[in-house]
Order: structure tokens, then sequence, then C-alpha cells
């Protein structure tokens, strides 16, 4: 399993300090990046950092390395944060999955599961810049279809079309990994 | 668990995951994702390329107290935000759109009933009860409409929706939802414009009943 799931997991069921401290060292600097993106300063885009670490301590029981990544977990707890805050309104989240807090991780699930993230991070690394420059625009930053008409210039339809075509490349990608 | 079968469409999905669909619409896609799946598992690969993309970004350098202030407050007591569960044909998040309590029905004629979750400049969600058998007036849609069951059944010109299934709908449809006939059907719908009927009386209750 990787350094960063040990971490979490140590979080999750011993409330590892040290754990967390390194999870804040990997992920809290690229938060900051991530919230800046939207558009927030260098001080506030902090506060909103300090409070998706916060929440990954007090949710870390919600954790559940067989379905998610850390880094796919703190990213949606950040974008939930950014969402909330922008729209000034809880967004609509599905039911949690129920999981045994007390029954070891099947090691075997998580260490696929890792294994595609890494296929998919490969594949992420060989699509052409502009399609990634969408897709980082789409995940990563505050912004709608509208807005990114409204900087790059671009018709919304040839928009809708390039993140779609960079999502069917990923998802060609992703499909050799998921299908038995 | 019934079969689902009409699912989310791949871009409405991935405008969720990217965090770009408007509240009424999320609503929908976030109860869709609690019964199906199929569709979680689409949701979590979304999840997936924002993990990568965030552990690939460029770190940007922190102001050295927020590392120590944050681990003094790993400690202060917190209040848990609350969970809301599924209760009945209800899955969470319309429980939450209810805030907690069974929804509040307002008859719209026919036997058909609405209980609103919201409405806004974004569009509006809301519950509606039609009696098994019994058809929604004829209409047409100014923009988007998602509908999904939660109880029961429909059928239209387009097929037949059970629990689960999701039906969207745009300008270019024009159908008259019937209940199945086995019991009466709920449903969780979310448009981006009001809807407009086709016959004349339901129209001008249209501002009244916000439908």
């Amino acid at each position: 399993m990787s350094e960063q799931t040990l971490w979490m997991i140590a979080v999750r069921d011993s409330r590892d300090r040290a754990a967390f401290a390194a999870l804040f060292d990997f992920f809290a600097p690229r938060l900051k990046h991530f919230v800046m993106r939207g558009g927030i300063g260098s001080g506030q885009a902090e506060e909103v950092v300090q409070e998706v670490m916060l929440t990954v301590w007090r949710k870390a029981a919600m954790f559940d390395p067989e379905r998610a990544q850390v880094a796919s977990w703190i990213y949606q707890i950040a974008r939930n944060r950014q969402i909330d805050k922008m729209r000034r309104e809880n967004r609509p989240l599905p039911e949690a999955l129920a999981h045994e807090p007390d029954s070891e991780p099947d090691a075997g699930q998580v260490i696929a599961l890792e294994q595609e993230a890494a296929q998919l991070k490969q594949a992420l690394s060989r699509l052409k810049p502009e399609q990634r420059e969408m897709i980082e625009k789409a995940y990563l930053g505050e912004l709608t279809h509208q807005q990114i008409k409204h900087q790059t210039g671009l018709p919304l339809g040839t928009i809708k079309s390039r993140i779609r075509l960079g999502l069917d490349r990923l998802r060609h990608e992703l499909k050799s990994i998921r299908e038995p | 668990m019934t079969t689902i079968t009409h699912h989310i469409p791949e871009p409405v999905l991935a405008a969720y995951a990217a965090g770009s669909l408007d509240h009424p619409f999320a609503l929908v896609v976030a109860t869709h994702l609690s019964l199906c799946d199929d569709c979680r598992a689409s949701f979590e690969a979304h999840e997936a390329v924002g993990g990568a993309l965030l552990e690939q970004i460029t770190p940007e350098a922190l102001s050295p107290a927020l590392k120590p202030g944050l681990m003094q407050m790993l400690d202060a007591p917190f209040e848990p935000e609350p969970v809301f569960r599924r209760a009945g044909v209800y899955p969470g998040p319309v429980m939450e759109a209810l805030k907690g309590r069974p929804p509040r029905w307002k008859r719209l004629g026919g036997g058909v009933r609405q209980t609103i979750l919201s409405a806004g400049e974004a569009g509006s969600a809301r519950l509606l009860y039609i009696p098994a058998g019994q058809a929604v007036p004829d209409h047409g849609h100014n923009g988007m409409e998602l509908t999904l069951v939660l109880q029961g059944s429909f059928r239209d010109e387009t097929g037949e929706f059970r629990v689960g299934d999701v039906e969207i709908a745009d300008d270019t449809l024009e159908h008259t939802p019937v209940a199945g006939v086995g019991a009466d059907c709920i449903c969780l719908a979310a448009t981006d414009a009001p809807l407009r009927f086709s016959s004349m009386i339901p129209r001008l209750l249209q501002p009244i009943f916000r439908i």
C-alpha cells in the first residue's frame, strides 16, 4: 500500500498526529494552489486549506481505501467546500456508503485501486496539452462552461466537446483497466 | 433493488463531479448516485481524475503559522454536521432537501400533488406524486428537466421508467407521462426553466403553483 494510504489509515484508526502532519505536508501546499486557481487570494485560500484539512481529520472515519485514493477523497472534500462557499448552499451529496469500521481493508482491493490510479495518471500525462488544460480547468478551476467561454473566446460547443474528448480518451484508458 | 436502466448521461455526471452543475440537477444526480452502483463507480472515476490532478499540481508555499495552528485545532470540540439518512422511499439527499421532515404535499389537480424542495434562479426541484394509472398533463419544456422515480413507475412516449431511473427531457420533448397501475408514483423532478403546459388552464396556474 502507498505511504499516503497508510498515513490515512493511521489517522483514521489511531488518530495518529505524525501521520496527519505528513498528509498535511504533502496536500496542504497543493490544496492552496487548487483553491487559488478558483480566484481566491492567498490569505483566504489558507483558511480554506485549514478547513479542508480539519475535515480530513474529523471525517477520517469515512475514509475507505477500497473505494477511493487518499488524493481523490481529499479532492472531493475540497471541491465540496469550494462549492458550498461559492453558492452559499450545501452541495447535494450522495449517501455515504456503509463501511465496517472494524474490518481490515482488503489489501488486494486497495492495491488494485492504487494501480488503477497510477495508470490514470499515466493516461493524463499522455493527453494533448490543450485537452489537459481543459480537464484541469473543469476539475481544478472554479469555472463553469460559460466562464471558460468568456476566458478563451471559444464557442461553448467546442469546449464541451473538448472536455468530452479528453474524458472519452481517459475513459478508454480506464475501461481497459476496469474491465476484468 | 430493481434494475436501473435509465442512467445519468455522462456529460451531466461529469458536470456534477467537477462541481459545475446547478443545485436542482445536482440533487437529482446525488439521489441517483445513492441508488445506482454503476453511476457511483463512474462518479468515483471522476473523483480519481480530480485526485490525480490535485497530486500533480504545483505546490504553493504556506505561511509558517498554518501548520502549528491547525495541529492545535485538532482537539477542539466540534459539532458534527447532521447526517440525513434514507427514510422510506426517500434517499439521503432528498431527506436533506426536505430538512429531515416528511413531504408536505400540495394538490395540483387530478390527484397529482407536489412538494417544492427548492426554487430559484438556477431552476427548481420538487417531488411529484401521481396516483397509479393517472396521467400528468401533456407538457413540454423550456429548458432541461431531469425526473427520477422514487416509487412506482411511469411510462411516456420514450419508454418506461422505474425506481432509480432518470428521464432527461429538453425543449424538443412534448410528452404525457402516465403512472404505472401497480402503485402510486413518486418522482423527484428538477428543471432549469418553468414547465409549459399545452392546455390553457394549467398554464394560467403555473405562476401560482410554481411548476
